[in-house]
């Protein structure tokens, strides 16, 4: 795609890019004077990643990990890996996310383990493809754990500066220059410089420029990024206000605990064993409503102030009220951030209305009437790169050496954050080992969904991962990312010895387990049908294995205990067996399309393809195809506006290409 | 890649007196097994031989046809698969029986070019030919969508949407609580999505049954001439059951009031009402007659009106017209006996009044056929470019929405048998996949799009 075609394509891209250039000129006055030390080299390393948040984090060990020294930028060494918004880690499909990172041998798994305050399983009644792990996470303890970790982490370094601008030479990554005019070189760059691109506060009326959570805004990098011709994308989000707990009245609210039994992220950290603390849930109500209704043109979102896209799945609360009249009331979940602090998170109050709005709607809610806000709701915009430039391993095309990773490819999320982050360092480690690229597909993991849809599709919103997006979800579970990936993080090096043998252990496990259950016959006897009746299932007449028996649906592995005299084992071996077992047919099934998928996707499409030149594509297919790049066929078939004659075309020059030779 | 069996006619169907459908891939002996009664079966047959059986189906036993069937085994084939031809007799019923019966036991609707396309695929066809290759897949794909549309256009498409809506509906409903666990709406019941699911699958039963070519197939398309007396009717009535195979039918004659024939008009049956008989033989009872003509008109699913052109447009024409307009029916206007016409200018100017007309003459044997091709396209909704597209992208359409069948009735199963919504979502999710393969659209797209426009979320 040229420059412009993909500019035409976003209409609100340019006003977004004048807005900016307007706020430049306002902030020129706040930059004091750089004299820039003429070429002072602060240093050299293989990797640099500029941004310490989810995905940089994640980037960085990765590469450090892999051997490779490695420097990490942040604006502000205080707040490595904050979470800006809400509290807690995991949820559905990102719960899934984040054990795909840990069976990788990525970070984040451990390092929520290690500061969770509250755990729960979400979905638990609704099949396996949907259990989701969620945990509360201490902000504070968590970023310090993690700052802790890159401080301790071989290869790597970790630096205070604003990153300015991007060495290039040739269309090859050389270096960075920071605020103070030094220059580092490296022969990778992995930008994940989350919302911070040009950010803009906006509370009511008030618009300032500046981070998340008071932090400095990088105002210059967005110029570097175009002048590479990179498009950029300006997208909006928003968090809500902060409350201190001394000023709730908690014997209005309903308590939330957490899940009794605790479920760890990580495939490492074994039984876990915590105080926990509850969250508390409010709601809506008719004031609240009428408070936001009166004062809707004092929204940004609705005065026109806000141009960035917001993403549908975050609305702000005035968003809420204004699409769905009809409802009466909406929940909100009072989220404690941490054991350190009284501050509290209000979970559905999400709002860009003016201050004075703010303190009325939220003293509207059922036990907050004397409510105190430390820190009031904002929405925030930022520039973030059109995803569809990059290629699958997270590098963009057509610039050696440039990697992209988490909210700058506009997506949204920690756990999307990170699991970007994590395949950037690795896919930075692979291109400096002159290895192939690590591109997980979409029946491997939701980070390959993820990938998949935002380089191949792009997207129009902040782009958040659903078990919806996932074709193969039953087979792409929380509780097999290990069997999916453990293998392949132990290929890439990522995975300690300690960890794989672990995953060899349980694999061993379950596969003796299952032949275990096929082997073993039970009699038609009364103890066996008392033991059927008492579980409410019919009675056989001649023997059945033990794995048919489970496949019974009010069967459970448990129950067996009374009639059969197999090893204790531990807890996650009897959730595999019992899932392959009781969803063998769907499994199969899902199996099968997973193979139908493969080999769309093993049909490699070379780079040097024009497609422009290809006989009987049609015209949309040879433009799309041509900026796109797909790697394979697969990947061809999911860019909007090509069509299956398209394919079936590509599928013949295929061949012709192959025997020409 | 090349794994599965396709089936497709490659004949034209209606104007042969024969149709060949064309089977090819791995399991192209296997599936014909099952349909094809031979003194051999197929798999034993010798390749490249023919022999004569029938086709049976298998779901209800009927025999479909008296048939040749083709054995050739890979490579010396067109494919360089494994093909079997079946040559059956020509027409749109059975060519189109005997597809959907092929689509289900196995085979998948060839997609168009790709027999061509395997071909060139499997090396059959050389390198030179590679681009003639690509634009044919092109120009076909084209061209049938372009049939696709037309067919889908009216009732049918209507109803496929209301299906398709309520499947997006229910599936965003389990999907919102599955994505969004603590959303504070009414979590939906596996009994309830069983319920609504079997709902589904009543409303896709009765648009498999109403598709479009299957009722006229079935049923056959009821055709009245009517006109004033002495226009022709008869002999028309006569030259059409003449030309046409006459189809035996079990149908009773409910009255014998008027003259009735079945024939088959290009692969559509047709039973022709020949009002004629009305006036003739009941002659003087003229108030009788003519509310029998009315009668028929109504019952008609089209109407052909005779005009005797030598007379001119006279003002019992126009009575007449005007019935059939009123009855809202469509119709066909054709001017006959153009041949005792002296002056052409006196057609010219009737047929500027009313330019579908068509000039006639049943003695000299012209404007017949063309008053066939009127009936036929009627008959497929698609006055031009008629030819075995039509019928083709018709069985696929059947053939998608009884796959999308197939898994409700899974996701029905799923929701009784207590499995977890997770189940049940899967299975719907496909019934879509194959609904969205007729209407080319996305199902996962749609469905997250649904959530979000009937849920409020966020936090």
């Amino acid at each position: 795609m040229t420059k412009e075609s993909a500019q035409n394509d976003r209409g609100t891209k340019r006003s977004a890019q004048n807005d900016k250039r307007a706020l430049r000129k306002e902030l020129n006055g706040y930059i004091i004077k750089v004299i820039y030390m003429k070429d002072f080299i602060g240093g050299e390393y293989d990797v640099i990643v500029v941004g310490a948040g989810h995905a940089g984090c994640e980037a960085a060990l990765a590469t450090a990990r892999l051997g490779f020294s490695t420097a990490i930028f942040t604006l502000n060494l205080d707040n490595i890996a904050n979470m800006p918004c809400n509290p807690n880690i995991g949820g559905t499909a990102k719960g899934q996310l984040v054990r795909e990172v840990d069976a990788l041998g990525g970070q984040m798994g451990i390092s929520a383990d290690a500061n969770f305050i509250q755990s729960k399983i979400l979905n638990r009644a609704k099949g396996p493809a949907v259990y989701s792990l969620r945990a509360q996470i201490d902000r504070r303890a968590y970023s310090d754990y993690m700052k802790y970790v890159l401080e301790a982490q071989e290869n790597l370094e970790i630096k205070q500066a604003e990153v300015t601008g991007i060495l290039c030479e040739n269309q090859k990554i050389k270096g960075i220059r920071i605020h103070t005019g030094t220059v580092f070189y490296c022969r990778i760059l992995i930008l994940t410089t989350g919302t911070y691109l040009n950010a803009n506060i906006i509370i009511g009326e008030s618009k300032i420029s500046s981070g998340p959570d008071g932090l400095l805004p990088a105002n210059r990098l967005s110029d570097s990024l175009e002048e590479l011709g990179i498009e950029l994308l300006r997208f909006k989000t928003g968090t809500p206000p902060r409350i201190n707990e001394r000023s709730i009245d908690y014997s209005k609210l309903i308590e939330q605990p957490g899940d009794e039994d605790i479920v760890p992220f990580s495939f490492m950290s074994g039984e876990l064993q915590i105080e926990q603390v509850p969250c508390y849930m409010t709601h809506t109500t008719a004031e609240t409503h009428r408070i936001i209704r009166e004062n809707l043109h004092r929204a940004p979102m609705y005065s026109g102030e806000i141009k960035g896209i917001g993403a549908r799945y975050c609305p702000s609360i005035e968003d809420k009220i204004v699409r769905f009249a009809d409802k009466e009331s909406h929940q909100v979940f009072v989220e404690p951030m941490g054991l350190g602090t009284k501050e509290v998170y209000l979970q559905g109050m999400s709002t860009s209305m003016p201050e004075d709005v703010q303190l009325k709607m939220v003293r509207s809610l059922p036990g907050l009437e004397k409510a105190q806000i430390m820190r009031p709701a904002y929405a925030i915009e930022y520039d973030c790169i059109n995803p569809a430039q990059l290629k699958l391993s997270l590098e963009i095309k057509g610039i050696e050496g440039l990697f992209f990773a988490g909210q700058i490819n506009g997506s949204s999320g920690y756990e999307e954050a990170a699991a970007q982050g994590l395949m950037a360092g690795i896919n930075a480690a692979m291109k400096l080992q002159n290895r192939e690229p690590l591109v997980l597909d979409r029946s491997q993991a939701y980070i390959g969904v993820l990938i998949d849809d935002l380089v191949t599709k792009g997207t129009n919103e902040p782009y958040r991962m659903m078990t919806s997006r996932a074709e193969y979800r039953l087979y792409l579970r929380q509780d097999n990312a290990d069997l999916r990936l453990t293998t392949i993080g132990h290929e890439i090096g990522l995975v300690t010895p300690e960890r794989y043998n672990r995953f060899l252990e349980k694999r061993r496990l379950i596969q003796g387990e299952i032949r275990r259950l096929q082997n073993t016959i039970l009699p038609a006897n009364d103890r066996i049908n008392d033991f059927l009746e008492r579980h409410g299932s019919t009675k056989i007449v001649t023997g059945i294995k033990l794995y048919d028996l489970l496949k019974r649906p009010e069967m459970e592995y448990p129950y067996l205990k009374e009639i059969d005299q197999g090893a204790e084992l531990p807890k996650e071996v009897i959730e595999q067996v019992s899932v392959s077992i009781k969803y063998e047919g769907y499994l199969k099934r899902q199996m099968n399309q997973i193979e139908q998928f493969k080999r769309m996707e093993e049909r490699r499409l070379p780079e040097e393809i024009d497609y422009e030149k290809i006989h009987g594509l049609s015209l949309e297919a040879r433009q799309k195809l041509n900026a796109i790049k797909p790697v394979s066929l697969g990947q061809a078939s999911r860019i909007s506006g090509v069509s299956p004659a398209d394919v079936a075309v590509l599928l013949v020059y295929l061949e012709s290409r192959k025997r020409k030779g | 890649m090349i794994n599965d069996t396709i089936a497709g006619v490659s004949t034209a169907v209606g104007n042969s007196g024969i149709s060949v459908i064309r089977l090819s891939g791995p399991d192209a002996f296997l599936i014909a097994d099952k349909i094809f009664k031979g003194k051999y079966s197929v798999s034993e047959q010798e390749s490249h031989t023919i022999q004569y059986g029938k086709i049976i189906s298998n779901e209800t036993n009927e025999v479909i046809d008296e048939v040749l069937l083709i054995k050739m085994e890979a490579p010396r084939t067109y494919t360089r698969e494994d093909v079997v031809e079946i040559s059956s007799h020509g027409g749109y019923t059975i060519a189109s029986s005997l597809l959907n019966l092929l689509y289900s036991n196995g085979a998948r609707p060839a997609e168009p070019g790709e027999f061509t396309k395997r071909a060139f695929l499997n090396g059959r066809i050389d390198l030179s030919q590679a681009e003639a290759v690509m634009d044919i897949i092109q120009a076909r794909t084209q061209r049938v969508s372009k049939v696709a549309v037309k067919q889908l256009e009216g009732s049918v498409s209507q109803k496929l949407n209301v299906i398709r809506e309520r499947i997006i509906t229910l599936l965003s409903d389990i999907e919102v609580n599955l994505d969004y666990p603590e959303y504070d709406a009414e979590e939906i019941t596996l009994a309830q999505a069983g319920k609504e699911t079997t709902s589904i699958i009543i409303e896709i039963d009765s648009l498999i049954k109403s598709f479009h070519y299957g009722k006229l197939l079935r049923e056959g398309m009821e055709i009245v001439i009517s006109g004033r007396p002495n226009v022709g009717k008869s002999s028309l009535m006569n030259r059409l059951t003449r030309k046409n195979r006459s189809i035996v039918t079990d149908i009773p004659g409910t009255t014998r009031d008027t003259v009735e024939e079945y024939v088959n008009i290009k692969g559509i049956p047709v039973k022709l009402v020949d009002t004629a008989g009305v006036r003739e033989t009941l002659d003087q009872v003229e108030q009788q007659g003519v509310e029998r003509t009315i009668k028929a008109i109504s019952d008609a699913d089209l109407v052909i009106l005779l005009i005797d052109i030598s007379q001119g447009f006279t003002a019992e024409d126009h009575d007449l017209l005007n019935k059939i307009l009123k009855e809202r029916k469509p119709y066909v206007l054709c001017f006959n006996k153009t041949d005792l016409v002296d002056d052409k200018q006196k057609i010219n100017d009737n047929i500027n009044l009313y330019p579908d007309a068509i000039p006639m003459s049943i003695s000299e044997d012209r404007g017949v056929d063309e008053l066939e091709e009127r009936i036929f396209g009627y008959a497929t909704e698609n006055s031009q470019d008629i030819d075995n597209q039509v019928l083709i992208t018709n069985a696929r359409h059947e053939g998608q929405l009884k796959k999308a069948k197939e898994h409700l009735e899974s996701a029905y199963r799923a929701s009784v048998s207590k499995m977890t919504l997770d189940m049940v979502a899967l299975d719907l999710k496909a019934a879509l996949e194959e609904l969205g393969k007729i209407t080319g659209d996305h199902a996962d797209q749609d469905v997250i799009n649904a959530i979000f426009s009937r849920f409020c979320l966020g936090k």
